[in-house]
């Protein structure tokens, strides 16, 4: 669909850690969750790079973008709810290292 | 160095979520369809988020959703050479002295 696509790099299970990173512009990972290990859940398609777009470029090589599962009580050191609740956010492939 | 966006609020402490039922005045529906009009003309979704973004915390504090929104729009006209600071300036001077 485009034309040109980065590598997928992690598969359904595989567990990643958020960058640790805070530059300024149009970044879609939330800062909560930045620093944090989770799962990953699902590839979600690839897509052009929204901090790319944002400046208007064209975004490519588009990025595999991953449903990413994180468990709640490990995000918020004050969490209430039940031990197996999750967080699911959608991160991009260059948001993520191998954990 | 960590810089959280003013808008990337999410677990921040806050009150509580009161949905209501509004209808939407003619305004924000032109807003709504001259956001859909820009899109179908290459203006990213993620390109009207950076200039929503880049909104000093208190003007995106103080604006409601459509008006954050025509800045937006604005901004990204600007950006493009379409429109000028100064074309802008006037004419929200002239809205401004019709009272």
């Amino acid at each position: 669909m485009w034309s040109s696509v980065v590598e997928v790099k992690y598969k359904v299970g595989e567990k990643v850690k958020v960058m640790k990173a805070y530059p300024l512009g149009h970044v879609r990972t939330p800062f909560y969750i930045r620093g944090h290990v989770g799962t990953i859940e699902r590839l979600c398609g690839s897509f052009p790079n929204p901090e790319e777009l944002a400046q208007m470029r064209d975004g490519l090589p588009a990025q595999p973008l991953y449903r990413v599962r994180f468990l709640q009580n490990e995000v918020w050191p004050d969490y209430r709810g039940g031990p197996a609740d999750v967080v699911e956010i959608e991160i991009f492939q260059h948001w993520l290292e191998k954990a | 160095m960590i810089e959280r966006g003013h808008h990337d609020m999410g677990g921040l402490p806050a009150g509580k979520v009161e949905p209501t039922e509004h209808d939407y005045a003619e305004w924000e529906r032109r807003v709504d369809a001259m956001s859909m009009l820009m899109g179908a003309q290459g203006v990213t979704v993620d390109e009207r988020r950076k200039n929503i973004e880049m909104l000093p915390p208190e003007a995106y504090d103080r604006m409601s959703y459509y008006e954050r929104w025509v800045v937006s729009l604005a901004q990204a006209l600007i950006q493009r050479g379409i429109l000028t600071t100064a074309e802008l300036a006037r004419k929200m001077s002239d809205v401004e002295q019709r009272g």
